[in-house]
């Protein structure tokens, strides 16, 4: 191993240098005349832009596959196993306006939110503390390893017995299921933080809470984003195969429920109008919210592209 | 502490550093022992991977020395602090969630060292010493490493620390910014006479930038020999002096000496106690 690369001893005569493949002509020229470029910033055309816009594109796919179910649907012909959309829209468009659908929807983002919040908060408990101490590291790796893979579906009945019927149970599975998906890719975030990074942080004097917040989250956010994109995932999911499994809480149940209530009483459009809701709301979540999020954050940082 | 000469900044006594890895301990430097006064512009040169930039962590409070002790104005180091604020060697030492005017106020902000009202002046005073006043308000991956190295230069500036620690900070620039970045330092320290201690492998740098100059030995780092640098600068650069001295730093640095035969001026603490 040289180390001595970098300044090579003057004392050595260095060897000779390599003869050129085929050598030619020098030459000088004056630089070639900018001006000429014309348009050096043009704005794209209406619809260069939109095939840009991922929006857009997006949208067309959807489109598209709307108009594969209606005509598979006509074909079909058999509304009880396979509506149309446009059944399904109906039905859909009925339930929102009479209210049941948004009455539906509210009862189940609220221990969803309730479910998620709190998944969030032990998350940050728990990787504060796995940052803060070996021990605690290890803690959660291990809670991890054995809980990650443990559907949020299988605690359910453990959580009827603890909790009974009701939103307690339901924001139990849920916890279940954010918690260990949102520590795991936090603290992998936190580990792979730059080592530079951490040390300038620390140069300014930063300690303690404050050296989490101002300079460890940030720098993991991209990781910590993606947790967050998954927990609500898994917890969108397990709310309404809960929901499903569970039947009716008090009075009324969530949109688990309208789906599982619309089977029985063999009414396949309000199953599909159900599924299109749990659809839907995951859609607007996922490409609405997060990627707001995301384009304001990790994109201008450049940190994700 | 011994109560020595007020000029002496920073003590570095018999400090031996040792990186643990899994599978092996890597010794970094060997019992070095240096003193910087105050005002001094110490460079610390030596050949790649011979533990400059593990000497400057370890005065700045990033690494325990495994043996000997570390004194800055009086106190031992123990940690990090904004005291010692250091340019570091990679890149990626900016806030990529912060732009550059962000960047460089964010130590005055989280130390409270300055006002309010006074940390923007500040900040965009030393983002005008280092040529970046129209990238203040871009976020860091959109500027070059060369862009970089200057903003994290204008943030530890702007901090007027007690010691400056700078490892190889112009390394990653091209010759002319390089050059106009080291005729920016000394003007800066003529006006400010701030301490620096400043690490680099290039001889030339070493001549143009020091007042004083630490040469380790290849690895594991040892003290060499230390320098006085004299007046020579980049007018300088074809006088017999300047040939002269960058001759026998480059002898120094790369002939292995007798063994046994400690060279002059490797036991500076001789002098001092
Ligand atoms: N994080 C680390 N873990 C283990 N060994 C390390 C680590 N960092 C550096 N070393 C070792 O310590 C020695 C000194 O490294 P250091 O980075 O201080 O060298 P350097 O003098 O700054 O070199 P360069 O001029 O190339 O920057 C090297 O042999 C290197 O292999
Ligand atoms: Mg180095």
């Amino acid at each position: 191993m040289s180390v001595t690369h970098t300044l090579s001893p003057a004392s050595t005569p260095a060897p000779a240098k390599p003869k050129a493949p085929r050598p030619r002509a020098d030459f000088e020229c004056a630089l070639a005349d900018a001006s000429g470029i014309g348009e050096v910033q043009r704005r794209l055309s209406l619809p260069e832009r939109l095939a840009n816009n991922d929006a857009v594109r997006r949208a067309a796919v959807l489109v598209l596959l709307l108009v594969i179910w209606e005509v598979y649907a006509r074909w079909a012909d058999n509304p009880l196993l396979f509506p149309t959309f446009s059944l399904t829209l109906e039905t859909f468009l009925h339930d929102l306006l009479d209210g049941t659908l948004i009455d539906r929807t509210r009862t189940s983002l609220y221990p969803l939110a309730l479910g998620y919040a709190g998944g969030i908060a032990l998350a940050a408990l728990f990787t504060s503390l796995a940052v803060s101490s070996r021990i605690g590291a290890d803690i959660l790796t291990t809670l991890t390893a054995m809980f990650n893979p443990l559907p949020a579906i299988a605690v359910l009945p453990l959580a009827l017995i603890w909790f009974g019927l009701g939103v307690p149970s339901l924001v139990f599975v849920i916890i279940h299921s954010v918690l260990w998906a949102v520590s795991l890719s936090t603290l992998t975030g936190f580990r792979s933080v730059p080592e530079t990074l951490r040390l300038s942080g620390r140069n300014c004097g930063l300690k303690g809470v404050r050296y989490v917040a101002l300079i460890l989250i940030p720098a993991a956010f991209p990781a910590i984003l993606a947790g967050l994109k998954i927990g609500w995932a898994f917890a969108w999911r397990t709310l309404v195969a809960a929901e499903l499994v569970f039947g009716v809480s008090s009075r009324s149940g969530g949109l688990g429920w309208y789906i599982f209530e619309a089977r029985a009483e063999l009414d396949t459009p309000k199953v599909f109008a159900g599924l299109f809701t749990v659809i839907l709301i995951g859609l607007l979540v996922e490409s609405v919210i997060f990627r707001v999020i995301e384009a304001k954050t990790v994109q201008k940082w450049g940190m994700q592209r | 502490m011994t109560a020595s000469s007020s000029l002496e900044l920073v003590q570095v006594r018999d400090v031996t550093l040792q990186y643990k890895t899994p599978d092996h301990l890597v010794t970094a430097t060997y019992k070095v022992s240096c003193t910087v006064e105050q005002g001094d512009r110490y460079v610390i040169l030596g050949p790649s991977g011979c533990g400059k930039s593990t000497l400057l962590k370890a005065v700045g409070g990033f690494i325990k020395p495994v043996g000997g002790t570390i004194v800055v104005n009086g106190r031992e180091v123990r940690e990090p602090g904004p005291d010692r604020m250091m340019v570091f060697q990679e890149f990626e030492q900016l806030m990529p969630w912060k732009t550059v005017l962000q960047n460089v106020m964010f130590p005055m902000q989280a130390t409270g060292k300055y006002w309010k009202s006074e940390t923007r002046e500040r900040a965009l005073a030393a983002i005008d010493k280092v040529n970046l006043t129209k990238f203040k308000d871009v976020y860091p991956h959109m500027l070059s490493g060369g862009m970089k190295m200057r903003v994290a230069i204008a943030r530890a500036m702007a901090l007027e620390p007690d010691v400056l620690l700078m490892d190889e900070p112009f390394a990653a620039l091209d010759a002319l910014t390089r050059r106009k970045m080291q005729e920016e330092l000394l003007a800066l320290w003529d006006q400010l006479r701030f301490t620096v201690l400043f690490v680099t492998h290039s001889i030339e740098e070493a001549i143009v930038v020091g007042s004083r100059i630490l040469i380790l030995s290849p690895h594991p780092g040892r003290v060499r020999a230390e320098l006085e640098a004299g007046d020579l600068s980049y007018a300088d650069l074809d006088s017999p002096a300047f040939g002269a001295l960058a001759k026998r730093i480059h002898t120094l640095l790369f002939e292995a000496p007798a063994p046994g035969t400690s060279s002059e001026g490797a036991r500076p603490l001789a002098a001092a106690s």
